[in-house]
């Protein structure tokens, strides 16, 4: 694909830079067969450097996700050509089914179906907790 | 459905109700006697703790109510691979309230989130134990007459023990608080405990390894024990379950009515000789945990309009 010129697609643009990588894989893009653009350290006014990814379909992006990645991020949809809509983001108060709790002491590692909460709670350093162990996610 | 997971699900309102309704039970017990009758209280302990299910036990007795539950892993559902959601929803069928200790953390808000009756955290890991901390707010209360202006020294394994952390999170809601970190290098208090609530709230601390200076300046003296299954190897546990042993010596420089608290069990860091002195307060709060678990079934059981 041109990279530039997505008919119908997504763009997730203003990545922190390095995060790019990250972010493909919890939102689990090698698994898209269409194309895919991770583009890393593009140089930017607004960031210095950023990462951006393209996915060239329309796709149902878990915001949260991308906001607990990189909350600097705007997510742009994109349809025949046109910018329909930008959407800017924050981090999110709750992750749900986002990350998982790595405290191997943590019921979530072992019941059946459980709903994995973090809560932010701490904004300024992006600090999120498992609502259960209250372990911080990393 | 209200259920206590954490100390901090408690407002400094509803801790000081319930201090009331502690004080009342002691002084009027007979008032009492019946206020639960005809109810059932479920104590579902995944993990063996005798003195936490008898205190629990005891406490639905005195309230005319009844018990049934289990008291270890291998005589429940778990032991088939049940969920922790699915066995609650089993006993909400049967008990109007639940007590659950668990070794995983987390376990018993998983229980309240699945549960149709309160739940109150018995235990979960080295995570949180609200009840542990309100008998300890009670002795307080009782033998210091309220809960302002007083320094506390927690000595012993301040890194991994919750009794303290979650002691430190309930005093830290009120005024005058000073602190005294008691502890071998190793076992200091983890670093997010004092940048999240000490330094956050402003409260003056010391942190030291030296017992016996710190010992004139406190009000509260509060021993923990080094816990064998915290470490990795039996060398380094050796090594500091004897770094501080309160003997009589010790406390000849502390204050006259300083108090001496321990969540027990103790191992060997309270001397023995210590029990006799009238400022000796750890079987005083084993009495206070069943009044402070009477007055919380009491509130959680009228919250949910069964009593
Ligand atoms: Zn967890």
């Amino acid at each position: 694909m041109n990279i530039d010129s997505i008919q119908n697609g997504i763009v997730i643009d203003h990545i922190a830079a390095g995060n790019g990588m990250k972010l493909y894989e919890l939102l689990e893009l090698d698994k898209l067969d269409c194309s895919v653009a991770l583009l890393r350290n593009v140089v930017s006014q607004k960031l210095g450097k950023k990462d951006i990814i393209k996915i060239d379909r329309e796709f149902d992006v878990n915001l949260d996700l991308v906001g607990f990645v990189s909350p600097e991020a705007t997510v742009v949809v994109i349809k025949n050509g046109e910018i329909v809509e930008k959407k800017k983001l924050d981090l999110p108060e709750v992750l749900i089914n986002v990350i998982r709790c790595k405290n191997p002491r943590c019921i979530s590692m072992t019941e059946q179906e459980i709903v994995h909460e973090f809560r932010l709670s701490d904004r300024e350093n992006r600090v999120y907790r498992c609502v259960y162990c209250e372990t911080k996610a990393n | 459905m209200r259920s206590i997971i954490d100390i901090l699900d408690l407002s400094t309102d509803e801790i000081a109700e319930l201090v009331q309704t502690a004080q009342d039970i002691i002084a009027k017990p007979a008032d009492y006697a019946e206020v639960c009758h005809g109810k059932k209280l479920a104590t579902l302990f995944f993990e063996p703790s005798t003195r936490t299910r008898l205190s629990f036990e005891a406490a639905m007795y005195e309230l005319g109510g009844h018990v049934i539950g289990f008291s270890e892993a291998q005589s429940s559902s778990a032991a088939k691979g049940e969920s922790v959601a699915d066995t609650v929803k089993t006993v909400s069928c049967y008990a109007d309230i639940i007590a659950m200790r668990h070794p995983k953390e987390g376990a018993p808000l998983v229980a309240s989130r699945a549960a149709s009756v309160p739940v109150i955290n018995a235990g979960d890991g080295g995570h949180n134990h609200p009840t542990q901390t309100m008998a300890d707010l009670l002795t307080i209360y009782r033998e210091k007459g309220g809960f302002e202006n007083l320094t506390i020294g927690v000595c012993g394994d301040l890194k991994f023990g919750r009794t303290v952390h979650s002691l430190i999170n309930a005093m830290s809601r009120y005024k005058g608080l000073k602190m005294y970190l008691i502890s071998p290098e190793e076992l200091k208090v983890p670093s997010y405990v004092k940048k999240d609530v000490l330094k956050k709230k402003g409260i003056p601390y010391v942190q030291t390894t030296d017992l016996e200076g710190a010992m004139p300046e406190l009000d509260v003296l509060y021993m923990t024990r080094v816990q064998r299954e915290r470490f990795f190897n039996e060398e380094d546990y050796l090594r500091l379950k004897d770094s501080y042993i309160l003997t009589p010596d010790k406390m000849k420089n502390a204050k006259k009515d300083m108090i001496v608290m321990h969540p027990l069990p103790r191992v060997n860091e309270i001397s023995v000789a210590i029990d006799d002195d009238p400022r000796a307060c750890y079987f005083k709060q084993v009495l206070n945990g069943k009044y402070m678990r009477m007055a919380l079934i009491m509130k959680l059981l009228k919250e949910a309009g069964t009593i």
